[in-house]
């Protein structure tokens, strides 16, 4: 799922799957995102680490537009979301366009939200059915294919209530998986989740990063970040504090408050 | 359930357990189905001495002796007092200008209970959309329509029609009426429909958004999340899961609705109740047995929408139980096949 290569001179020629232009969002008069920008590459695998209320969540739920930024954008493979421009300004799309950008961008919530009426299967069908992508049938052979993918096969008649948590996320993954997204959001897909469980679920998200898919990560297990990231960024207070490869950034923190979140957390 | 006194064994004469029952001593023979249950004929015997006797309960059996006695009597007066006249009930019954008021009340409420669903959902719509217009027009109609009593409502549209046609070209609604014929009985039937219909919108526009609120917020972020295209949001996602807590208070809704089609007497139209007291004025002998048909054609109106409740919630079940309700009849199994275990508990002890 890329694009056509852009005309921007001699240095750039592939867009960034991912890139937020300044940023600032407002709760009401408490600002969670302040001047954010973000480039993540096509393959690239980035976590996000930060303290809670730091705005981590906010800037995933802003890159598939679930959260509206009141200034900045952001752009996924070249395409704006949300927002058009409009020579120097920027308007707001209408829903049924954003709705459309939204069924290219994958999102793995904390708490699952699989559709409890529908069985692991019609939850996987769903959306490619619904948005004119597959035919029925079409859209039940890929299901089935990503269910055993995610090691669910012996599951797609069951409903979600009847699913562990873990297994619950793996649907969920595969559902995101479904619409063969250019770039897909986790959005701390283990907090909800036994100790136990949560290897099955990182190693299905291990296996994405290692095949190449662009993968944005929320998340508080450290140790998975270290494994599979391609870089990390530490967001603090609505700003990126810094960002590099693991190794880096883990071992070797420019930054005083990096320093003292990775004191309590590793 | 309690045991006869004769069976109790006194704990002190009894002998010594040998060897305690348990998971530990497997049953001779291995019926998978049944091996672990306990009492099984085959099972090694627990001791009579370990048996454990139900506590006696004489204030339940004094309960229940005078509950029946009461329920003895009233019926017994319900069949024998001449006041009920069921010879005359029974000549009423299936009468055919009787009939003809309940397939009226049937019609009505049939047309209402559809056509008031989908009014209250669009109602529930405007009050839940973004646009504050649409919102305060919703709000507005439900007021309106739960304020005002509903023979009001038909006695306005009733009077209303009466001077319809001179009205009939700048009314919205004008072409639902005009494509009735001039039969006097068509146009009150539409009157009652009509008045039904606003009355139980602005109700189930209350009952659709309860259920439309009651969905988890995450069910709409993950339609968002994928693209779903808003209709199939709210058709696919969003609705058929409100569904499940809309079922029942929508039944509440339509039983009252069957009840209220009586008042449809009032615009001339011969329902259930209007065929039993025009029948009751012609013969004033008969007005309590007529009341009395009119009374159980009401009770097994509300008994089919009972039953037919039951299922539609089992169906709307789905997927947020882990297993569905039995139905009555595998409640029955069960029930016999509870029996039929005790009685083989009984036999081995």
């Amino acid at each position: 799922m890329t694009t056509e290569t852009t005309e921007t001179g001699t240095t750039e020629i592939r867009p960034a799957a991912v890139q937020v232009h300044d940023v600032h969002k407002w709760y009401g008069a408490h600002q969670v995102l302040d001047g954010v920008e973000l480039t993540v590459w096509p393959g690239e695998v980035t976590v996000i680490l930060g303290p809670s209320g730091s705005g981590k969540s906010t800037l995933l739920r802003v890159i598939n537009h679930l959260e509206k930024p009141e200034v900045g954008y952001v752009s996924v493979n070249g395409e704006p979301i949300g927002v058009r421009r409009h020579g120097e300004r920027l308007k707001e799309l209408s829903e049924r366009v954003i709705l459309g950008q939204r069924s290219r961008i994958g999102f793995v919530f904390q708490n699952f939200n699989l559709f409890p009426h529908l069985t692991a299967l019609d939850n996987v069908a769903a959306a490619p059915v619904a948005t004119g992508k597959l035919a029925k049938p079409k859209a039940q052979e890929l299901a089935r294919e990503l269910l055993g993918r995610v090691g669910l096969a012996d599951k797609v008649g069951a409903y979600p209530r009847q699913l562990s948590g873990g297994q619950q996320q793996r649907v969920a993954i595969a559902r995101a998986l479904a619409l063969r997204p250019g770039v897909i959001l986790f959005d701390e897909p283990t907090s909800a989740l036994d100790p136990e469980l949560v290897g099955d679920v990182l190693a299905v998200i291990k296996d994405l990063a290692t095949s190449g898919t662009t993968l944005i990560i929320v998340t508080h297990e450290i140790g998975f970040a270290r494994e599979v990231a391609d870089r990390i960024v530490f967001i603090d207070g609505g700003r990126i504090v810094e960002q590099g490869p693991p190794t880096e950034l883990l071992d070797h923190p420019k930054h005083e408050r990096t320093r003292d979140f990775l004191s309590k957390v590793l | 359930m309690s045991e006869p006194p004769g069976a109790a064994v006194p704990l002190a004469s009894a002998p010594p357990a040998e060897e305690p029952p348990g998971p530990s001593s497997p049953p001779r023979t291995a019926r998978p189905a049944e091996a672990e249950r306990p009492g099984d004929g085959t099972a090694p015997r627990p001791p009579a001495a370990q048996r454990v006797l139900p506590l006696h309960r004489p204030g339940r059996w004094i309960a229940t002796a005078i509950v029946l006695v009461l329920v003895a009597q009233i019926a017994h007066g319900l069949v024998t007092n001449p006041f009920y006249q069921w010879d005359r009930f029974r000549y009423w019954f299936l009468r055919p200008a009787i009939l003809d008021g309940l397939l009226i009340t049937l019609k009505v409420t049939a047309y209402s209970a559809v056509l008031g669903l989908f009014g209250g959902i669009l109602v529930a719509l405007g009050r839940l959309s973004r646009s504050p217009v649409l919102r305060a027009v919703a709000w507005t109609y439900t007021w309106l329509f739960r304020s005002v009593p509903l023979i009001v409502v038909l006695l306005f549209l009733y009077n209303f029609s009466a001077l319809y046609k001179t009205l009939s070209l700048g009314v919205p609604f004008g072409p639902a009426f005009l494509t009735f014929d001039e039969s006097r009985l068509a146009t009150d039937i539409v009157v009652a429909v009509v008045g039904l219909t606003l009355n139980e919108a602005a109700y189930a526009s209350e009952v659709v958004r309860s259920g439309i609120l009651a969905v988890d917020h995450g069910q709409h972020e993950a339609a968002l999340a994928l693209g779903l295209p808003k209709s199939y949001q709210f058709t696919k996602i969003v609705f058929p899961q409100a569904l499940r807590s809309i079922t029942p208070n929508y039944v509440n809704l339509l039983i009252n609705l069957i009840k209220s089609t009586s008042l449809v007497f009032y615009v001339s139209l011969l329902d259930l109740f209007g065929s039993a007291q025009s029948m009751g004025s012609t013969y004033p002998g008969d007005i309590v047995p007529l009341l009395l048909v009119a009374t159980v054609w009401y009770l097994i109106l509300t008994s089919a929408v009972s039953v037919v409740q039951f299922y539609v919630e089992r169906y709307f079940a789905r997927g947020a139980t882990r297993t569905l309700p039995p139905t009555p009849l595998q409640k029955v199994r069960a029930g016999l096949r509870d029996l039929r275990a005790r009685a083989r508990r009984e036999a081995a002890i």
